[in-house]
């Protein structure tokens, strides 16, 4: 490993190295636990106390809820298993790489081989304590030919993965990515025992700040408070009950009534009653959450890209904004890296809604006539109401839409990427390289546009492997510029993640990665 | 020959009972037999499977196809039906496509908690519809009479998640005297459980009420027009004694068919119910299996509520021949 750059702090334009600044942290005894942010509210806000039980109550709960890692897919069970469980690396408030179950990594000037020094000591809630093995068993268990699991795609970028000692796991991958530290950070990513298998799975055993007492799918999780917890400051309630609330009239009605303390997924037609309501913050949490619509790039019309053109010319995304997430979000510039990214290229004008120029795309690409069918769904409320919505916009600028309302069920196996114009959402990822290349470069799983642009997939090559930020930065500014000006897909609007909890529950700067503060609010929040 | 009087006829013809038992009971196994066929076409109909609706957005092929070879839907229909049916006449339930668990016990808490609130519900309704049934046809057509048809009527109008939400808003939210959510959990103790369950158990009150109050009130008006009733008047037996006493028990029959029918729908049918509480019952499971095309668990749940309505049916005939000597005595 001597060609490993020593002391590289290789994702943070920060001038303290991870060295140092994990030595300074270690040093206040609050290891990597409480981040030198700027807390809401006011000073007491800061000190977190232990204590009570924290009662949630979650939409996107199922009878079929899972504790198995490569199947988890909504708020319920991942609620819980992050509770339950720990991922090598946590990616914090402000969208920084920090150490969780890795003590520290390092990574070769390639960004090829990536070293990772396991925390010592962590014992799993059955007294096991975490090795080496445990890590390359957690990891693998996504890989292979026999995985089902979500993050399969994510992870075929890895050559081989190997213990070097009882401590010390080193990942080789096929190609150079610095940012692959914020991939571990994924959901699906925890870690579990080595040999956790069948029935096992359910009953959560992790290394994570809760231990599981009882674990009804889709109903309710009954949590305790790890007395053994390896982080510090992390984990303040005694118990933590998620409850599975599906209809959000009765999650609004359990908080109004105090029956629970936080919920999710707040309506954004009734939030602003909500506000009113003495006792209960609203917190509105700006992520990279967006809405899409698909257009396949190589399915006439949408091959040509003057029709395309036309299309994200007649869709007016301020009243998207204000219509149909009531002012919960933002405009979108046609290209999926969000505004708080590191990344985002401010320089891009927005584009506005220009019916005069929508027409003239048209004109040129020669369809003034055609109609265009429009895929959408009930699967989510945006997708209709942004359909709808659009639907009207274009007309104003002479374009005729057809809607084409699809069953929920399926949608993702028969529509999605199948039909040449429909509806999508895609959750937040980390890094800009993982938005990319799960949806936009030729060889990406999801490519759901069919988009094929040489330039772009080498500037995404690139940029992954660059350690200079200055150089990826002016890669990824490029990459934003091409989906905005020839891709498929039309970005109308990042949607804010609103959710609602009684004044009672404390926290520090939300991160807006995944719901519920990234779903780590049982590991973060704390009661006042 | 038929009489006014309750019990008139005789003991039932016990080995024509047993017959007909028989019978009925046969015929409700073939019933189950193709209610489980169908349910398999059903849900093989749908569009996607276990696979794609787990994995969702972010299915590959390749994850899609190991799916479905682990949990062997990539056999054919009928193979897979087969193997399903061999297990479950051999009492073998099997487990959970989705997490695993066996289908015994997935299936054994949510269906006590649905017949607790179904007996709970019922224990409240059946006697309150009857009552009110009796009283409304003994003062026909009086102030009170009208009360009770337009206030159950307009229950049975609205939709039961309306009532729901009104019950909750009043007497959850403004009065805060009963909790929003019923969720059980095993700590808790009867008493706990049946003052969590006040609101549902109210809304399927009220759900059930107007059914059964007007189908005793049309049976024993219709009973009261009768030679016989007007020969018990004649005779100077008080009102009520002949409403309770004469009319009632041969208004029976259709009484007992649509207490039935509604117990049926107290267990089967109030998945709405379930999710505006929150109650953890059976139809919750059955809605999201069949989402998630979880087909033994659909299987499962989709055969008891098929037995719970073909047990009721078959208890509310049995109930009715044994309450009409006409029926009783065939000749």
């Amino acid at each position: 490993m001597t060609d490993l750059k020593q002391s590289t702090p290789p994702l943070s334009t920060d001038p303290i190295s991870r060295r140092k600044f994990l030595k300074q942290m270690s040093a206040l005894g609050l290891s990597m636990a409480i981040l030198p942010g700027v807390f809401h509210g006011s000073a007491q806000a800061a000190v977190p106390q232990k204590g009570g039980r924290f009662r949630m109550g979650m939409g996107g709960a199922h009878t079929t809820d899972s504790l198995h890692t490569p199947t988890l897919a909504d708020q319920f069970e991942m609620h819980t298993n992050y509770a339950l469980r720990n991922n090598l690396v946590e990616v914090n408030q402000k969208g920084e790489a920090i150490p969780e179950l890795a003590e520290s990594w390092d990574v070769s000037s390639d960004a090829v081989k990536w070293m990772f020094d396991l925390r010592r000591g962590v014992e799993f809630h059955n007294g096991k304590t975490l090795d080496a093995e445990d890590v390359i068993y957690s990891i693998r268990h996504h890989m292979g030919p026999d995985s089902k699991s979500g993050a399969k795609g994510l992870l075929d970028q890895i050559d081989e993965i190997r213990a070097d000692g009882k401590n010390r796991v080193l990942f080789t991958l096929k190609g150079g990515n610095a940012d692959f530290p914020y991939i571990l950070n994924d959901y699906h990513l925890t870690i579990v025992p080595a040999g956790t298998t069948g029935n096992e799975w359910e009953k959560g055993i992790g290394t994570g700040g809760y231990t599981l007492e009882e674990w009804e799918p889709g109903v309710r999780s009954f949590l305790k408070r790890n007395p053994n917890y390896f982080k510090q400051g992390r984990a303040h309630f005694d118990e933590v009950e998620i409850l599975g609330i599906n209809d959000v009239n009765a999650r609004t009605n359990a908080l109004k009534t105090g029956r629970i303390d936080y919920m999710n997924r707040t309506e954004v037609k009734t939030a602003h009653l909500f506000k009113r309501m003495p006792g209960i913050e609203i917190m509105q949490t700006a992520g990279g959450l967006q809405f899409t619509l698909a257009m396949l790039t190589d399915i006439s019309p949408f091959d040509r890209n003057d029709a395309r053109l036309a299309l994200k010319h007649a869709i007016d995304r301020e009243e998207i904004v204000k219509q149909v997430l009531r002012g919960y979000g933002t405009v979108g510039n046609d290209h999926p890296i969000q505004k708080n990214d590191r990344f985002f290229a401010a320089d891009i004008p927005q584009r506005q809604y220009d019916p005069d120029k929508a027409k003239f795309y048209l004109k040129k690409a020669g369809l003034t006539d055609q109609t265009f069918p429009l895929h959408t769904s009930d699967l989510n409320t945006i997708y209709l109401d942004m359909a709808t919505l659009f639907k009207e916009q274009a007309r104003k600028a002479g374009l005729k839409i057809q809607l084409i309302k699809e069953p929920a069920d399926g949608y993702w196996s028969n529509v999605w990427i199948k039909k040449p114009f429909c509806n999508c959402h895609w959750a937040a990822r980390p890094t800009a390289d993982m938005m990319l290349s799960v949806a936009y470069t030729s060889q990406a799983k999801w490519n759901d546009t069919h988009l094929k642009s040489p330039r772009l997939d080498e500037l995404v090559k690139i940029a992954r492997a660059e350690l200079d930020q200055a150089k990826r930065q002016e890669a990824y500014a490029e990459c934003q510029r091409i989906i905005r000006d020839e891709g498929g897909t039309i970005v109308p609007c990042f949607k804010d993640y609103v959710e609602a909890a009684s004044t009672k529950v404390q926290h520090g700067p939300i991160s807006g990665l995944l719901e519920s503060d990234a779903h780590r609010a049982a590991e973060r929040w704390w009661f006042a | 020959m038929p009489t006014g009087l309750p019990n008139g006829g005789g003991l039932p013809d016990m080995k024509d009972m047993t017959a007909t038992i028989l019978k009925r009971i046969g015929h409700s196994v073939i019933t189950l037999f193709v209610i489980s066929i169908l349910i398999f076409a059903g849900v093989e109909a749908l569009p996607g499977d276990l696979a794609e609706s787990i994995l969702g957005q972010s299915a590959l092929p390749e994850t899609v196809e190991a799916f479905r070879k682990e949990l062997k839907l990539d056999l054919p229909p009928h193979v897979r039906y087969i193997s399903w049916l061999g297990d479950f006449v051999q009492g073998e339930m099997g487990r959970s496509l989705s997490n695993h668990r066996p289908i015994t016990e997935l299936i054994g808490w949510r269906l006590s908690n649905t017949l607790f609130l179904a007996a709970a519900a019922a224990v409240v309704a059946v006697p309150l519809a009857i009552i009110l049934g009796i009283l409304a046809a003994l003062y026909r057509n009086t102030f009170f009479d009208r009360i009770v048809s337009m206030v159950s009527l307009s229950a049975i109008s609205f939709p039961e998640f309306f009532i729901a939400y009104i019950l909750i808003a009043l007497i959850s939210v403004k009065l805060p005297l009963f909790p929003s959510i019923s969720t059980l959990d095993d700590q808790m103790s009867l008493a706990d459980k049946l003052y969590t369950i006040v609101l549902p158990c109210l809304t399927l009150t009220m759900v059930v009420l107007a059914h059964m109050m007007r189908q005793t009130r049309a049976a024993i008006i219709n009973v009261l027009a009768t030679p016989y009733i007007e020969m018990a008047r004649l005779k100077g037996v008080s009102r009520l004694r002949v409403v309770v006493l004469h009319a009632f028990p041969n208004a029976l029959s259709p009484v007992i068919n649509v207490v039935a029918l509604n117990m049926a729908y107290l267990v089967a049918g109030v998945v709405i119910v379930e999710v505006v509480f929150v109650y953890p019952g059976l139809g919750q499971l059955l809605v999201d299996s069949v989402s998630k095309r979880d087909l033994p668990v659909v299987q499962a749940s989709g055969l008891i509520f098929a037995s719970v309505y073909i047990g009721l049916n078959l208890l509310a005939d049995l109930l009715s021949i044994a309450s009409n000597p006409r029926l009783r005595n065939p000749r």
